[in-house]
């Protein structure tokens, strides 16, 4: 695929890791110190994301709409959900860990009796499924499972989904957790530049340099 | 490549036959594989009927000729694998054909799994607890849903691209479209694409949980059914473009002409009641291959038997067709829920229906879903015209995928 | 066993088991639990099959006898009492 002049762009990005978040270039909290389960609720409530399902998800999920809150805002607050179809509105995530961090608790349970709740979500797709119901997302979602984040697979599929022409704004980017290691990234992608200052090509140079900046 | 993508090679094992042969042979003469759990060790051995293949692990390590210790989920994946490349002309003389008239090919395989090497694990698991210096650390080798793929691209000498996908119940459609996506962006010249899952004491216990497992034969699609049974297997189909067809010298019979992916966006892992998800998903392929409805002859179901799905999946389809249904049965009522295999398994039995203008029954249904009588199809039926047929997996997290396929 | 003890021991139960971020002062006991009330869902109504079957060795063979049984606190409690086993508790 081209690493030259992409005709989409990403409008809002944001990135969590080692108790940091950021939204776009901006670091919006940290709390160095805190365990993983510690920095998240912090940074719910930091968020003020109001939404009390959130506690019920496993760390997967629970990493992924708190990184999905930085990049689109809240439901209500029209971010792109009342102009364009929910139908048009595409998620395309990828990880290295799958769900394994809640499966090994579901495993354990099986020694005694397994909770239904954990069982829900032994599969890495929950989490794009969660994203869709809290900012309406019904367009077409995938979830990758690699090594490394594979760059040049998310942007030619995205790519291809605009191309194919029913999708108009993408939630795209890498979503893992494993124990105390967690790493989001997650980008905002469509059609137009919406700020001419923010809004960058999306290419895999781009994608590949956001994941990595510090 | 723009342009059509065709099969080129299927492979298929299940509880009803370890290659396609058997597999439909099984589906013609109306003999599930549904029964009480013999091969995997578990307490729930005579609760909750399975759908196991008829093999125990050692068996399928010679089937497969893998040697020492490998998951069940990888050691089904590879005999379907190999089975498609066979079928397409790719495996000979126990090697992957990697040069075609004198060019190197570029064969992808994406693969599919949700449990992958879990079985292995859970045998672990155990003894490592009570102990941490116990247990065979190689018997979690192949734990990671990456892993599996990666065994399995390794045995067939697959280098050029590997991809895993995992979104459950709609793992393995969701690969066969990625792979025809790739043949037409041009990036591979063949896709080996599929899905597969072994029975686990993880996943029995999981759908134990949800009480959504049905403790008789399940009777998907019946007013009365009282939820699904479990099923292990695996499903590969061999993907070409028109040239490629040609090159392989394979007779262009039946195109994937249309496919879509949407999200219900209403549960983790129920269906909404409207059906939304798996209305847009059937509609996006219909509108994809440019047909109307009225073209499509008959739609093999995601039909699990749990109340959810086959009263979601009913609806939608109502929305979608209206009172003009076409015939549509559940093959889930010969093999159980295959999870991740289900789509490529389906896709093959689909095709099967095209090519052999037959229509598989839904087994053991008393009083349909879809009352209208002869729209679920309760006995193999001869058919004449049958030219589309639409395939549904729709998937825990609301992961809804069809695949149409068409006659050439 | 006191039923005025076993209320108290549910709502913190119940709390625990289905991550409720609120306190056992919050919940009347005979309020309803799903749809308006606590609006739990049918996930947590999974889970307070496992509860009955893990705190109280109370099983629930059907899905269906559900609704009834949970349909608030005080329900909850006049099952437990009403089923459970002399030996267990």
């Amino acid at each position: 695929m081209s690493a030259g002049a992409s005709p989409y762009w990403i409008n809002a990005a944001a990135r969590i890791r080692a108790n940091r978040a950021w939204r776009n270039e901006e670091p919006v909290f940290e709390l160095p110190g805190a365990t993983a389960d510690e920095f998240l609720t912090a940074l719910y409530k930091e968020l003020s994301t109001d939404y009390p399902k959130w506690y019920k998800m496993d760390r997967l999920a629970k990493l992924g709409v708190l990184a999905a809150e930085l990049v689109l805002g809240k439901p209500e607050a029209g971010s792109g959900r009342g102009e364009q179809s929910p139908y048009s509105k595409a998620i395309v995530l990828a990880n290295r860990h799958s769900s394994l961090d809640t499966d090994r608790k579901f495993v354990e349970q099986l020694r005694e009796i397994p909770s239904p709740a954990v069982f829900v979500y032994t599969l890495p797709n929950i989490v794009t499924g969660e994203i869709s119901i809290r900012h309406g997302f019904k367009g077409e979602q995938a979830f990758f499972v690699d090594d490394q984040p594979p760059v040049d697979l998310l942007v030619s599929y995205v790519e291809r989904l605009f191309e194919e022409g029913h999708t108009d704004s993408c939630l795209v980017g890498w979503t893992d957790i494993l124990g105390e290691q967690y790493e989001a990234a997650l980008f905002r992608v469509s059609r137009v530049a919406e700020d001419s200052v923010l809004s960058r090509p999306f290419t895999g140079n781009n994608v590949y340099q956001y994941l990595n900046h510090e | 490549m723009s342009g059509a993508v065709y099969i080129a090679g299927r492979g298929a094992i299940s509880c009803i036959g370890k290659n396609v042969q058997e597999n439909i042979g099984a589906l013609r003469r109306g003999e599930a594989g549904i029964g009480a759990i013999r091969y995997l060790r578990t307490v729930h051995a005579n609760t909750f009927p399975a759908g196991e293949v008829k093999a125990t692990n050692e068996e399928l390590r010679d089937l497969s000729e893998l040697t020492g210790t490998n998951s069940r989920t990888t050691m089904l994946g590879l005999i379907a694998a190999k089975e498609a490349l066979t079928e397409a002309g790719l495996w000979e003389g126990g090697q992957l054909k990697k040069t075609l008239g004198g060019r190197s090919l570029r064969i992808g395989l994406i693969s599919s799994t949700t449990v992958a090497g879990m079985d292995l694990t859970e045998e672990f698991f155990p003894a490592f607890m009570a102990n941490h210096s116990a247990g065979r650390l190689r018997n979690v080798y192949q734990h990671e849903a990456g892993a599996t793929t990666e065994y399995i691209a390794r045995a067939l000498g697959i280098t050029e691209y590997i991809n895993t996908i995992s979104t459950a119940c709609s793992s393995s459609a969701n690969a066969i479209m990625l792979g025809a996506r790739m043949l037409k962006a041009g990036m591979l010249d063949i896709v080996l694409a599929g899905g597969t899952d072994a029975l686990s004491k993880f996943t029995l216990n999981g759908f134990s949980t949800l009480m959504i497992l049905d403790q008789q034969l399940c009777q998907p699609f019946d007013q009365n059914r009282r939820g699904l049974n479990l099923g292990e297997g695996a499903g590969f189909l061999v993907l070409a473009g028109e040239q490629m067809m040609e090159a392989l010298g394979r007779e262009k019979r039946v195109r994937l002409s249309g496919y879509a992916n949407a999200n219900d966006a209403h549960h983790q892992t129920a269906s909404s009641p409207d059906g939304t998800g798996s209305f847009m998903a059937m509609k996006g392929a219909i509108d994809m291959a440019q047909l109307n409805c009225s073209a499509i002859g008959y739609i093999n179901l995601h039909g699990t038997g749990t109340q959810n799905n086959d009263a979601s999946e009913s609806t939608a389809i109502h929305r979608l067709f209206g009172d003009e249904y076409p015939a549509m049965s559940t093959t889930k009522s010969f093999t159980g829920h295959t999870l991740a295999a289900c789509g490529a398994l389906e896709a093959i039995y689909s095709a099967v229906s095209l090519e052999e203008q037959i229509l598989f029954p839904s087994l053991r249904i008393s009083l349909p879903v879809i009352e209208k009588p002869g729209v679920v199809v309760q006995e193999l039926r001869r058919v004449s015209g049958l030219q589309h047929v639409l395939s549904n997996s729709f998937g825990f997290g609301g992961n809804c995928s069809s695949l149409l396929f068409s006659l050439s | 066993m006191n039923r005025e003890q076993l209320v108290e021991d549910l709502k913190q139960q119940i709390i625990e088991q289905l991550n409720l971020q609120i306190k056992p002062e919050d919940i009347v006991a005979s309020d309803p639990l799903f749809g308006e009330g606590l609006g739990l869902d049918s996930i947590d109504a999974l889970e307070l099959i496992v509860l009955m079957q893990q705190k109280y060795r109370i099983k629930l063979a059907n899905a269906e006898e559900g609704p009834k049984i949970f349909k608030s606190i005080d329900t909850m409690a006049d099952f437990i009492l009403a089923n459970q086993t002399p030996a267990a508790g």
